[in-house]
């Protein structure tokens, strides 16, 4: 038996967690996957309400957004395939123009 | 006993991994410790009576979506991250910030969800109920994932591919 908020914490230092790489990371990939990380935290959150409430639809949620990182991630990572293509370099502090 | 016990060790498993994603600057170790918060995440959804989302953690995250991560860290060849001016100010700011946030977050939950317990298993999730689901509540959606999914497919094929490629087909 364990209470809802334990998971809940757990969820919370997970996308504190994620928006702290977010904001400390320069190198593009680690920023993307510090992304990841808070979406995984939100699922987790989804998942536990879900239990607490007694409502499937949370867990289909949860697919929902599984479906909807994983284009994410195929389409993040092409853009950032074309970003190091043009510039050469994968430091967001060296991206800092929209055209070349 | 035994579902708070693992709650508590995957819980450590996780919360470990993710600081080391963050202290990690070769960003190839921060998407392996990435897979191992995935794999602990896929453990609590299973604690959860989420049997069918602890699969599709486990195959499309921990799977495909990292595979893909290691795949083009592999293929730009990514180093170390070096420290910038931009990257202090944001660890100056960035950390004491989040930390107020996360806080304040957790505080927020705490008081206004109460403290209901849940049961190991709480909610049956397997994939008949969900598939259940899926093809009657929630078809339109699903069908909606189809085409986003393919427009992701294509957007990825057009961005990823070489930009002078078409023009030296025509020559």
């Amino acid at each position: 038996m364990v209470p809802i908020s334990y998971y809940l914490i757990l969820s919370g230092i997970l996308f504190a967690c994620g928006a702290t790489g977010f904001l400390i990371k320069r190198n593009i990939i680690s920023i993307f996957i510090s992304i990841e990380l808070m979406l995984n935290g939100v699922n987790l959150s989804f998942v536990a309400f879900a239990a607490q409430w007694h409502a499937l639809s949370g867990q289909v949620f949860v697919f929902f957004v599984m479906v909807v990182a994983a284009a994410e991630a195929a389409v993040g990572l092409a853009i950032i395939i074309a970003v190091y293509r043009t510039r050469e370099t994968l430091n967001v502090d060296q991206v800092d123009l929209l055209k070349l | 006993m035994v579902h708070l016990i693992l709650f508590l060790a995957f819980g450590a498993v996780c919360v470990a991994g993710a600081v080391n994603m963050l202290v990690q600057r070769h960003p190839i170790n921060s998407a392996l410790s990435l897979v191992v918060v995935m794999g602990s995440l896929a453990v609590e959804y299973l604690l959860l009576g989420a049997e069918f989302v602890a699969a599709v953690q486990v195959i499309v995250y921990a799977g495909a979506v990292m595979v893909l991560f290691v795949f083009v860290i592999m293929l730009l060849n990514a180093g170390v991250e070096e420290r910038t001016k931009g990257s202090r100010v944001a660890l100056l700011f960035g950390v004491p910030g989040m930390l107020i946030g996360s806080v304040l977050i957790g505080w927020v939950l705490i008081e206004r969800t109460g403290n209901p317990v849940v049961p190991a298993g709480a909610l049956p999730g397997s994939p008949k109920v969900i598939g259940w689901l899926l093809f009657h509540d929630f078809l339109l959606p699903f069908e909606l994932t189809s085409i986003l999914v393919l427009i992701a497919i294509m957007g990825a094929v057009v961005l990823a591919s070489h930009p002078d490629s078409d023009q030296k087909e025509k020559i």
